[in-house]
């Protein structure tokens, strides 16, 4: 589904990213993992169009995305979340998810003029679903930074999927969340992989990692140093040297 | 209703029109410096196209705006490639080159200036205010508005749910251009005539100070900046020379004690709210 083919991104004299390989399946949950600075956020950065790649390709369904837009690249079918929330701040939660139904909604010119049709209800409608699926339908109305730190969480979650995306990039979904927070989370997680959706997510912390995802690629210092199941990345020196450091001889 | 009092409300009007047109490019997260060179292309447009072909006032406003958001489209389109200061910095060196452009340019009087359109009345100008009330008001309530205050709360992040973030900013640069094209055809056949120095950078500061004063996040906000800075010199009058001192005074103390404006989106709903429970109340 997502193919990346030696991908490098270089600033300056920085190699954030040197010749990244690997694929992501159709319904599968991803995980990249690294220690933080490995370069995993710049990846994220690439694939969504927010930052241009040095070179190599990345291929979505079959489209080219270097050199794309970041709007054209959403409309794609891909959505993603944020390492540091960002949410719509001036809005309340539920026009946090109505405005991210733009892109498949009547949302130019002539949206000034039709208000009340059949179709913006069912909108209204699939907003509310969206909403008490993510456990925030009691808080809609509320500003949407006033919500606690897990929720705008989930928000951003539910922001991103009120895209419809095929393929979803969570960037350190469970950063700052204690373990039941990260318990729910993971559920909810997936619950959107059985709705048919690809899950991509960057973790830093390999636990959280390790139980929900079914392929997991390694990235230390801008270099992939381990692609596999979760139990063979468990036994992988490589993996255990870069996070932990090599034992004393 | 003296006929003093008469145009202190009509050129009301046409402020409120130029706070609407700075109002519409804050939309975008952007200020204007250049408004007012908005509204001389429509003033001086507008009343060539009355004086010297004989058109009736209708179509030459609209004509004189229409070139204005031309222009607003030709120059947004390199100059929303900046932001923040410089594009205030590049609205701002528009607006002079348009002024010094009609000081010099002969066929519309250069620096003497062009008399002779007629015809705006102060029903006319209060009608295009409710005109472009009423589109703002739409476009406050629908997907698109929505798309701008994305665009306006976090661009990048607008621009990762599919906005074109590019076409919104050029969108709304277009909109304001054209009230502001608009403010200048009913200000032209209002006062019967213009010259170069009605279109100075202060205009364009003064629509500024409108929308920063009424409220920056509705429009609502631009109309109440547009009222109380018309009618605020003729108050203040009296003072004469310290007038002006008064004004930087009252600006300097609302931007301590009320950054964000006068009227904020959360007083409109409050009372959109106020107003619908009237509503109800009285047909049950």
């Amino acid at each position: 589904m997502l193919e990346i083919a030696h991908i490098s991104k270089h600033f300056g004299g920085l190699k954030a990213l040197e010749e990244i390989t690997f694929h992501v399946k159709e319904k599968q949950i991803y995980g990249l993992i690294g220690p933080n600075g490995a370069g995993k956020t710049t990846l994220f950065n690439l694939i969504t169009g927010f930052l241009p790649a040095t070179v190599g390709s990345i291929q979505f369904l079959g489209n080219e995305l270097t050199g794309l837009k970041a709007h054209k690249i959403a409309k794609l079918g891909i959505a993603r979340t944020f390492q540091n929330i960002r949410l719509f701040g001036t809005m309340t939660v539920k026009e946090n998810i109505l405005v991210a139904q733009n892109i498949r909604a009547r949302s130019g010119v002539t949206s000034l003029v039709q208000l009340f049709s059949a179709k913006e209800r069912g909108f209204e409608e699939e907003a509310d679903d969206l909403l008490r699926r993510m456990g925030l339908w009691e808080k809609r109305k509320e500003q949407s930074l006033s919500l606690a730190y897990g929720e705008q969480r989930r928000l951003e979650i539910a922001r991103a999927l009120a895209l419809e995306p095929r393929l979803l990039l969570l960037d350190e979904p469970a950063a700052g969340m204690n373990e039941a927070e990260t318990e729910d989370l993971l559920d909810r997680i997936s619950e959107i992989r059985n709705t048919g959706k690809t899950v991509f997510l960057i973790e830093h912390d390999m636990n959280v990692v390790m139980g929900i995802c079914d392929y997991i690629s390694v990235l230390n210092f801008g270099e992939l140093i381990a692609q596999g199941t979760p139990d063979e990345i468990q036994a992988s020196e490589a993996v255990i040297e870069a996070y932990l450091g090599r034992e004393e001889e | 209703m003296s006929v003093y009092t008469q145009g202190v409300i009509a050129l009301m009007g046409v402020n409120i029109l130029m706070a609407l047109s700075v109002y519409a490019i804050v939309m975008a997260d952007q200020v204007s410096l250049g408004n007012a060179g908005f509204m001389a292309i429509g003033a001086y447009t507008s009343a060539y196209l009355s004086v010297k072909l004989g058109m009736p006032i209708f179509p030459a406003l609209l004509i004189g705006a229409l070139a204005a958001s031309f222009i607003g489209l030709l120059i947004g389109i390199p100059l929303l490639r900046l932001e923040g200061l410089y594009f205030v910095m590049g609205t701002f060196g528009f607006g002079e080159v348009v002024r010094t452009f009609f000081m010099i340019f002969e066929p519309t009087g250069g620096a003497y200036g062009f008399r002779g359109p007629v015809g705006a009345t102060m029903p006319m100008i209060y009608g295009w205010v409710l005109v472009l009330i009423i589109l703002f008001w739409l476009l406050s309530r629908s997907r698109l508005g929505r798309s701008l205050d994305a665009l306006r709360d976090d661009a990048e992040v607008a621009s990762s749910i599919g906005l074109n973030v590019t076409l919104l900013k050029l969108g709304v640069f277009w909109l304001g251009s054209f009230t502001a094209g608009i403010a200048g055809g009913l200000y032209a056949h209002y006062m019967f005539y213009i010259e170069s120095g009605n279109f100075h950078i202060l205009v364009s500061a003064m629509a500024i100070l409108c929308v920063i004063l009424g409220g920056m996040y509705t429009f609502w906000g631009a109309l109440l900046g547009g009222v109380i800075f018309s009618i605020l010199p003729e108050v203040l009058r009296f003072m004469g020379g310290w007038r002006l001192s008064v004004y930087g005074s009252v600006l300097v103390l609302m931007m301590i004690f009320r950054p964000s404006g006068i009227i904020s989106r959360h007083m409109v709903r409050n009372a959109g709210e106020w107003v619908g429970g009237i509503f109800r109340k009285a047909s049950s």
